[in-house]
């Protein structure tokens, strides 16, 4: 345990399983396995950004994680303060209060994760008095610091969230993750709903805040272009499994699993000179509850082999720190985007 | 230059409500040509929707086609404003998905789901034309063959819900071509859809406009998407058009100071990874709170004041098609209409 | 990167843009409701209809009990409002009863030479103010003579009582009526809607079957079998109370799938996630977020349930079933223009839909003004 000692989550076996019960007595035919053996750790300081598709199951794997729904199956090992390693996914529910302290979450939208009917002290107090700070002066001041650590104006404390603009509300749903000096934030989709101008400022609000308080990300997103400006590393989902799994730089310019150069291949690049021919892969991402035989993406992929069709291949290491789940990642020389200024920033 | 098949001048869309009226689109110009991709580019509340449904004329109320042009001009020579026929009268109704076909962002809204695909095909068809059933019905086939919906005579029979979004997409397409348009206007085709099917999107809609020689309005909040499509690009901010010019011009060579900010802040898969991004500084305005002057000076880093507060930038040619309304280039303005709400509505 | 900065700058609002930004919810909701015209006034006629059920005794000018049969079916009485010199003095003609000898029905005839005058705040009959304050102050009276000799401003009954009185105790006993009932749904219905939305499962299953049961009960068979269960030695008031109970026993199923849905939605807001997360307790989740967030729904409920309640009571008793005399309610009082012999002889008995109408229909378009302002963030 002591050979990682900067690990502050090891996720191993993840595995959530939805039943589908059919049928007047509600029998269990079967399972939507929306998620399905994840295995990754993020280190102190660092993020980890899960990206795919809607339905690959990486909402589901957050969730899990801060126990906001129960695994099926695995182990999540959360480092806490004293440094002793729990497994969060084994905790009964009482257990998780002093846990949840340490874990906080950032929501997608800026608009139903704040309750209308609280002022912004309020809300971000919150934290602070379920756990036990009773003087209101000290939640006050508290809240001061942190709307001043997400640059909004103190002046704002005793406004409704109906006030705010979506960065705004979104500046202050993190502030209400930060008050309780979290080790991990388990970003869900942080600026999707947040227009670009704007996008932009909490991007680089998320970036700062690591660096000045050591924060460590899980990072949940869909769009490549976002999580290419947060991560250290990222890990690709499809269909309930991580696909590739690789430090940020290293997986967009040499991606191993053809499912990820599909999606480097598909994110429209702002300028009109990369204007390039396309790797999309045909048809539709597979259903979680009815998955195709062995490798999930091979119906989709244009390198498969009848070995794809067969076997499930593991996730294996490649070069530095690289995973992937191919049975062809050392023969397939995949395209990546090539690194350099986008044309508008020179 | 090809004589423009729609001409949008001055166009005002403005919502009457209980607060004030909200200029949705305050004055709007630009020229589709035939055969070619506009692309309308802006953030939530730049009236890129509104614009689109003012041509259409179908702006849901409060809102109301206040002032304006939209000249469509007819195979034959002729030229029709849109904006002086009835919203609702014949004439309006065979423009719309007969000469301008439509898609928008939900397919899954914009399709019923007590009728088969086939026969709101049938029915779009025959709508604009006197084909009998039978022949309907084959066209109807032809029709998702060419969106490229596999196995088109079985899907001709199913319901919208049976399909995926992706799919449905294609049957919106597919129901916007049914009467043979010569636009076609997209608003935000794949906001709702996964990076790889929207690539598949874009290029099927890439693929039709080549074949049957489409004039299409592309509206997107993605920059990336217009940087692929787009042929000339027209970037709106609070209801006016800012700047407007060819795609190269626009992202190699942006002239209006919010156009290159929106650039610089766009998040890339080419940016070195963990590197911030440029910002806007503050807020789109809230509608109600629209700024005096040019629209975008609150925020503008290089704001002349006493003039961009003062008064409206009318636009400047700087190229045969590149034209920006800012005074950084010159040119005339008209004085500003007061801040805020215009007046109270009784 | 310092861009940003410039956001945690000191921001110029305006008044008008503060006092929006601090707003609560109240504030809100009442701003909105402010500009449903029909709604504001509805909800003045409502206030209206409760005060006059609460000052009933005062306002009434004869005592609504006191029968006497040579008064009977007198038609509403025109007040003179000109004395003969032209000054401005109220008064009504005393009456004198002739039996007609063609029909032998009582012909009441104004004598112009016995003038009562009307006089504001005089003795009548005693009762207690707010049932509190023994009194025999009213409103309205005449100078000389007691005013059940004389004073029947919408005339009387069959037994001689005077209807204008009646009609007011009556609009007491229906609105109050109407909120007990109201108060006994909401109470089963939130707490059995809540424990059905919150925990779900089994025990959401047993009461969502329960509701159903209830509620694919015929009313009218079930109230009969009920009515006619209650033992005929109860007392007025005992009735009354059972009555309430009946009613609102059905009435709570309504509110309890209201309750159970906003639950059901609540339970998913990323906010509701957010308190679970910052590690708040289940009871501060449900008070502190989910209640007020529903409490402007329950409102607006409440409003819709109480002229269903009131029509209930009316129903009933104008069958039969519910209060009967000698307890004064709208539907009793209907219940005497039930038989078409009185309503040829006494048509103005018929007045006593008027105020059911008004009520029912101001309670109505108050719930949905209510129920429009009642989301202001929606």
């Amino acid at each position: 345990m002591t050979a990682e000692p900067q690990t502050i989550l090891e996720v191993e076996g993840l595995r959530k399983w939805f039943p589908i019960s059919r049928g007047l007595l509600r029998r269990v035919v079967g399972h939507v396995r929306a998620v399905d053996d994840v295995t990754f750790s993020i280190k102190h300081g660092e993020t980890l950004s899960l990206v795919g598709e809607s339905g690959c199951g990486k909402t589901t794997t957050s969730r899990c994680i801060l126990r906001a729904l129960t695994p099926t199956d695995g182990a999540i090992r959360f480092r806490t303060e004293t440094g002793e390693q729990v497994d969060v996914a084994k905790l009964p529910k009482a257990g998780l209060r002093p846990l949840r302290r340490q874990m906080q979450m950032i929501f997608q939208d800026p608009f139903s994760s704040l309750n209308p009917r609280m002022t912004i002290t309020d809300i971000i107090a919150e934290p602070l008095l379920v756990n036990g700070v009773r003087d209101l002066e000290t939640r006050r001041r508290r809240v001061r610091e942190l709307l001043d650590l997400v640059q909004l104006p103190a002046a704002y404390m005793n406004r409704f969230p109906h006030a705010f603009s979506g960065g705004q509300r979104q500046r202050i749903g993190i502030a209400r993750a930060l008050a309780l000096n979290p080790a991990l934030i388990v970003a869900d989709e942080p600026v999707s709903a947040l227009d670009v101008s704007v996008q932009a400022q909490v991007v680089n609000l998320l970036l700062d805040l690591q660096d000045r308080l050591g924060l460590s990300y899980l990072f949940v997103a869909h769009d490549l272009s976002v999580v290419k400006h947060v991560s250290d590393r990222v890990a690709v989902m499809y269909v309930g499994k991580i696909v590739e799994l690789a430090p940020t730089a290293d997986l967009f310019t040499r991606p191993r699993h053809p499912y990820t150069e599909a999606l480097l291949s598909a994110v429209p690049v702002p300028d009109p000179r990369r204007r390039t021919g396309r790797i999309v892969p045909l048809g539709e991402v597979a259903d979680p509850a009815n998955p195709p035989s062995g490798c999930h993406f091979h119906p989709r992929c244009r390198y498969a082999v009848e070995r794809c069709r067969v076997e499930i291949p593991a996730l294996r290491p490649m070069a530095d720190d690289h995973l992937a789940r191919c049975h062809l990642a050392e023969e397939l020389n995949l395209a990546g985007v090539q690194e350099g200024h986008p044309p508008a920033t020179t | 230059m090809a004589e423009p098949i729609l001409s949008v001048r001055r166009l005002c869309t403005w919502f009457h409500q209980d607060e004030g009226i909200v200029r949705a689109v305050d004055g709007a110009s630009f020229d589709l040509e035939p055969g070619h991709t506009l692309g309308i580019v802006g953030e939530s509340g730049c009236g890129k929707s509104v614009t689109a449904r003012s041509i259409l004329r179908i702006v849901e109320r409060p809102g109301r086609v206040e002032s304006g042009e939209i000249l469509l001009r007819r195979p034959d020579g002729s030229v029709v404003d849109l904006v002086k026929l009835d919203g609702q009268g014949r004439e309006m109704r065979e423009v719309r998905g007969g000469e301008i076909g439509y898609v928008f962002q939900e397919p899954m809204s914009s399709l019923s789901s007590f009728h088969t695909i086939g026969n709101q095909l049938i029915e779009a068809i025959r709508l604009h034309s006197d084909m009998s059933k039978k022949a309907a019905r084959d066209r109807a086939v032809e029709l998702l063959t060419l969106v490229g919906i596999p196995r088109p005579a079985q899907r001709v029979d199913s319901y919208s819900f049976e399909l995926s979004g992706g799919l449905r997409q294609r049957v919106m397409i597919a129901l916007a071509l049914a009467a043979e348009p010569r636009i076609l206007i997209a608003d935000e085709p794949t906001t709702a859809l996964d990076v790889t099917t929207q690539a598949q999107i874009l290029d099927l809609l890439r693929k039709l406009q080549a074949e049957q020689g489409l004039a299409v309005i592309l509206i997107t909040h993605d920059m990336g998407v217009i940087a692929e499509m787009a042929d000339d690009v027209v970037v709106m901010y609070l209801g006016r058009d800012v700047e407007q010019g060819p795609v190269e011009t626009i992202f190699h060579d942006p002239a209006h100071p919010y156009t290159r900010s929106l650039l610089q802040s766009i998040p890339s898969v080419l940016a070195e990874p963990r590197s911030r991004l440029r910002t806007i500084e503050g807020s789109i305005p809230h509608p109600y709170a629209r700024p005096a002057g040019c629209p975008f000076h609150p925020r503008c880093a290089d704001a002349i004041a006493g003039r961009c507060d003062r008064s409206l930038p009318e636009p400047t040619h700087l190229g045969a098609r590149h034209a920006v309304s800012c005074f950084l280039y010159g040119g005339s303005g008209v004085p500003a209409l007061p801040a805020g709400l215009l007046e109270r509505a009784e | 990167m310092s861009a940003a900065i410039s956001t945690a700058a000191a921001p110029v609002t305006t008044a008008a843009e503060e006092k929006v930004a601090v707003a609560t919810q109240l504030q809100l909701t009442w701003w909105r409701f402010r500009r449903h015209k029909v709604a504001v006034a509805s909800g003045v006629i409502v206030l209206f209809f409760y005060l006059v059920a609460v000052l009933a005794d005062f306002l009434a000018t004869n005592d609504p009990y006191a029968t006497l049969a040579a008064r009977s079916y007198i038609p509403p009485q025109e007040i003179h409002w000109f004395d003969a010199d032209g000054s401005f003095r109220p008064h009504v003609f005393a009456l004198e009863g002739k039996r007609d000898m063609k029909t032998f029905r009582l012909v009441y005839v104004a004598d112009p030479e016995d003038k009562r005058y009307l006089e504001l705040f005089v003795d009548g009959y005693p009762y207690r103010l707010l049932g509190l304050f023994e009194t025999n102050l009213h409103l309205l009276g005449l100078d000389r003579g007691a005013p059940e000799e004389a004073l029947f401003l919408l005339g009387t009954d069959q037994l001689g009582r005077d209807f204008w009185s009646r009609l007011v105790l009556a609009t007491r006993t229906s609105l109050f009526i109407g909120l007990a009932g109201v108060a006994i749904s909401l109470f089963l219905g939130v707490l059995l809607g809540g424990i059905s939305g919150m925990y779900g499962g089994w025990i959401d299953t047993v009461i969502q079957r329960v509701i159903e049961i209830l509620r694919s009960i015929p009313t009218i068979p079930l109230w009969m079998g009920l009515a006619a269960a209650l033992p005929a030695t109860w007392s007025v008031l005992q009735v009354y109370l059972a009555i309430t109970v009946i009613i609102s026993l059905i009435g709570w199923t309504e509110l309890a799938r209201v309750v159970r849905g906003r639950f059901l939605s609540l339970r998913e807001e990323d906010f509701v996630m957010a308190a679970e997360l910052a590690g708040a307790s289940q009871l501060r989740i449900i008070f502190r977020h989910m209640v007020p967030s529903f409490l402007s729904h329950i409102i607006a409920a409440v409003s819709l349930a109480l002229p269903a309640m009131i029509i209930s009571e009316t129903t009933l008793s104008f069958l039969g079933l519910g209060l009967r005399p000698p307890a004064i309610s709208w539907g009793v009082l209907l219940q005497d223009a039930q038989n078409i012999q009185a309503l040829a002889i006494a048509p103005w008995l018929l007045m006593a839909a008027i105020p059911v109408i008004v009520v029912i229909l101001a309670f109505n378009f108050l719930g949905d003004g209510l129920r429009d302002a009642a989301d202001p963030y929606g």
